[in-house]
Parts: structure tokens; C-alpha cells; sequence
């Protein structure tokens, strides 16, 4: 495919790292966080650890939507769905089978009966809501800056329409205030357990935002951040220009993805995304705890559209599963492979916590691409 | 559920609804997120949506930094002298 197949090139890859060989000071180690899921799984997929240095390492980061939605958040639409046999929730397929309280998940919760749906798209439920006007229907959103301006689209079309028995309850989380979060973690700033050298920068996320939301990090914790996209070669090339910022003692944003992102985003969308949505105080993410401003809500106007307030649904933290090491992975801390029930009792057939289930997740990626990886046989390596 | 992929527009269709193909794969996706899309461009799609257009020189561009890893230390050198010359 075009735009696709040239980015995955496998003998421009072998250059290109060579060309990160050639350029890692040896005499130092790099430590590069990716922020996105979408990196993890190009990471895993494509084997670039494998091309990488084993000075420079990548730190998987929480920018799963999956992955950091907290328990509590689909406790909430299991609780609506089984409560109310009028109500219909929907949801992207990756939402179905992260564990919830109970041992249920939305996908258990159907079988008991309630009415939940895969839709592939925000206008998928919008129409849904449209073809049934007998039932109330729940769009279940999550996600970051790129799937939120789909769910406002649908919201002011829903007001446009004012289209009674059509709800959303909104889960919609921001990147930057989780970047920030892992900044301010203890384990980066105090007890230097996860060295952080740099970030790569989400893909699509900035399609929407924009490259300048980064420039803070650069200039307030002195962190290079490259924005890149999710192919082999953009995160190669992306591993490449912050190896070149760290030994030049730089600390820039710098956009290896111009190619779909601009320094200032797309204005559309974001015009559309603060029409419809305001701040949250606070969020719960999973792995992260309570963090301040870092998700959305939506704003009064639309106030008859917003589940929360149409059900009275409240936000009840439940602590996730004791042997779980997804909440220490999405912080950087931990590796897949440091969990006990990895591959055994947790596998993405029967995921027991949330990195199991998207392909995005750090446990998935690692499952399905990875896992062979770690059998001694293979470890040896020619220097 | 982040993965998004470039995709060309073939057909423009009412209310901000387009036709693009996906490696030979048809499917409709809104258009309602950006301006000026013509056929012919290409798109990053995501959960039924464009979120952007493609830049294809920008592309081009990218594709042409990749290459010039392939030089080795003394041509890049030689490359770079000349860049500052
Ligand atoms: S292997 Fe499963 S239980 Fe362990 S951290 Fe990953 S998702 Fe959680």
C-alpha cells in the first residue's frame, strides 16, 4: 500500500540502523520512552529492538486507551446496561473484553443479557440511536485526541437533531497531562528507577493537536521529544534524531511525521472538541492513579446528551487485580515478562488486566510478537 | 485501537462522506473533520474519519532522509561539508 509499504522497507531499515549504531555514543546508555501504543506494537511487530544498540533501550509508555481506562469507568456502563433493559451500549471492539469487576467484562455482561454492541465508529452509534427510537442508546467513548473529535461530531449532531434516546459517556483522556504525569512520577524524577531520555511523540494524536502541546517538555524538563509516525522506519528514524539531540546536549521537539502533522494541528477539530467539551478536575487512569485535568467532559449545553448526568451514574475506584503489573508497565517500571501470570494464566484469549487486551497493549505486543523472544537459546548475540 | 492508515480519496459523496480505497479495500469514511479534501488525496483514516491529509512531499521528503542513512560515516561527512559549503 502506498504511504505504507515504502515506511517498512526492511533493507532501508538495516540502514538506518546501522546508521543508529553508528551514532549511540557507546560510552552511554539511552533511554527513550514511546508514548503511543501504536509505537509498541510497530516495536514489537517489526522486531526494532532487535536493530537497536544494547545501549539504547525503549521504555513502553501509557498511551493505550485501552490500557489506562480504570476499572471503575466500565464497572459504570456494566451497571447502566444490567440496570436498564431499555439501554444499549456501545463501544469500539477493544473495549469489550477488559476485565471488570466481578470477573465480568462488557462482553460478559452481554451474555448475562444486556444489550451491548461493537460499532467501528462514533456515527455507527449516533445511527443506531436514530434506527431505534424505542431504546436509549449509550455510546461508550474512550480514547485520546483522535477519537475525541468523532464523539463531539456526534454530540453536536446529536443536539443539532435533538435526538432524545442518544447518550455518551465520556472517558475521553488527554496525552500531554499523562506525559507530564510520568515526568512528576517519583520513579523518574526522585528515585531514577525509569531513565528517561526522551520521548517519541504520539502519531495521530498530534495530527489533531498539533506539534507545539510538546514544547513545554522540551523546555520545563529539558526531555527531546520527536513526534513519529507508526511504521518501522518512522520510529527508526525517530530513535535516530533523539540519539543526535542527546549527544548534542539539545532538548527540542523536533517532527519526524510531517507528513500528517503540523505545528499547529488540526484547527477544525479542535475548535469542535472545546465547543463541545470542558476539563475534568480529575481523572482516574489506570497505572497513573488520579491525575488533575488530564480528561474531558462535556460541557452543560450538551448536558442532555451526556450519560453521566441522563443516568446519574457515579465513578466508584475499584483497585485492580492484586497480581497485575499493568498499572507498574504503563508507568514505564516494568516489563511484561515481570508479571507472574504473563502467558500463563493471562493471555489475550483470557486477558486477566488491560495491556493484554488491545493489540497496543505492552503485554499484548510482547505475547504475540515477542515472547519467543525471551527463551534463553536465542540470546546470544554476535558482537 | 490507535492504528490509523493512510488511504486515497476515489469518490467525493454527500454530506461530508467520501469513498476511499485501502489497498484495494472500498469503504465510506466522513470527511467532516477536514477542509478541502479532493480526489486523489490521501488521508489518515481513524475509527471512520480523516483526521488529516496526507503531505505527499513531505512524505517524499521523509523517505529521502531514510536513504541518506545508507551513506556511510566518510560520504556523510563529505555530505555534510558540502551542506555547510
Ligand atoms: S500479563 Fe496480564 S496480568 Fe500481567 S500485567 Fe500484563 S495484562 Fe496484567
Amino acid at each position: 500500500m502506498k504511504y505504507v509499504d515504502e515506511f517498512r522497507d526492511g533493507t532501508l531499515a538495516r540502514k538506518l540502523a546501522d546508521a543508529i549504531a553508528r551514532e549511540a555514543d557507546p560510552a552511554r546508555n539511552y533511554a527513550f520512552m514511546e508514548f503511543c501504543g501504536g509505537h509498541t506494537h510497530a516495536i514489537s511487530r517489526y522486531g526494532v529492538t532487535d536493530l537497536l544498540p544494547a545501549n539504547v533501550r525503549m521504555i513502553h509508555g501509557p498511551g493505550c486507551p485501552v490500557c489506562v481506562l480504570p476499572i471503575g469507568r466500565i464497572d459504570m456502563a456494566i451497571r447502566l446496561a444490567l440496570s436498564h433493559p431499555d439501554v444499549t451500549i456501545c463501544t469500539y471492539g477493544d473495549c469489550l473484553r477488559v476485565p471488570a469487576s466481578d470477573g465480568l467484562s462488557l462482553l460478559k455482561a452481554k451474555a448475562r443479557g444486556a444489550d451491548i454492541r461493537m460499532v467501528y465508529s462514533a456515527a455507527d452509534a449516533l445511527a443506531l440511536a436514530q434506527k431505534m427510537p424505542e431504546r436509549e442508546v449509550v455510546f461508550f467513548a474512550i480514547g485520546f485526541e483522535t477519537t475525541t473529535p468523532p464523539t463531539a461530531l456526534v454530540l453536536s449532531q446529536a443536539q443539532a437533531l435533538g435526538l432524545a434516546n442518544f447518550s455518551v459517556l465520556c472517558n475521553h483522556v488527554l496525552t500531554p497531562s499523562a506525559i507530564l504525569t510520568i515526568l512528576e512520577s517519583p520513579e523518574v524524577r526522585e528515585l531514577g528507577t525509569v531513565p528517561l531520555d526522551g520521548f517519541i511523540g504520539p502519531a495521530h494524536v498530534s495530527t489533531i493537536i498539533g506539534s507545539r502541546p510538546y514544547a513545554f517538555f522540551a523546555e520545563e524538563y529539558r526531555k527531546p521529544v520527536v513526534i513519529a509516525g507508526f511504521e518501522p522506519l518512522d520510529v527508526m528514524q525517530a530513535i535516530r534524531m533523539l540519539i543526535r539531540q542527546v549527544n548534542d546536549g539539545r532538548a527540542e521537539v523536533e517532527n519526524e511525521f510531517t507528513r500528517a502533522v503540523s505545528e499547529e494541528g488540526n484547527l477544525k477539530a479542535q475548535g469542535l472538541v472545546s465547543e463541545v467539551f470542558e476539563l475534568r478536575r480529575s481523572f482516574e487512569w489506570r497505572g497513573l492513579r488520579e491525575v488533575p485535568y488530564s480528561a474531558l467532559k462535556i460541557r452543560a449545553p450538551f448536558a442532555a446528551w451526556d450519560a453521566e448526568a441522563k443516568f446519574g451514574l457515579e465513578f466508584v475506584s475499584v483497585p485492580d487485580n492484586r497480581a497485575c503489573e499493568c498499572g507498574a508497565i504503563l508507568r514505564g517500571v516494568k516489563t511484561p515478562i515481570d508479571c507472574k501470570l504473563f502467558g500463563t494464566v493471562c493471555t489475550p484469549e483470557n486477558p486477566m488486566g488491560s495491556c493484554m487486551v488491545s493489540s497496543e497493549g505492552a503485554c499484548a505486543a510482547h505475547y504475540n510478537y515477542g515472547r519467543f523472544r525471551d527463551i534463553p537459546v536465542v540470546a546470544g548475540t554476535a558482537s | 485501537m490507535c492504528l490509523a492508515i493512510p488511504a486515497r480519496i476515489v469518490e467525493l459523496l454527500p454530506g461530508d462522506a467520501c469513498r476511499v480505497d485501502l489497498g484495494g479495500v472500498r469503504k465510506e469514511i466522513s470527511l467532516a473533520l477536514v477542509d478541502g479534501a479532493q480526489v486523489g488525496d490521501y488521508v489518515i483514516v481513524h475509527v471512520g474519519y480523516a483526521l488529516s491529509k496526507l503531505d505527499e512531499e513531505e512524505a517524499e521528503q521523509t523517505l529521502a532522509l531514510f536513504a541518506e542513512a545508507g551513506l556511510t560515516g566518510s560520504s556523510l561527512a563529505a555530505a555534510a561539508d558540502e551542506g555547510a559549503a
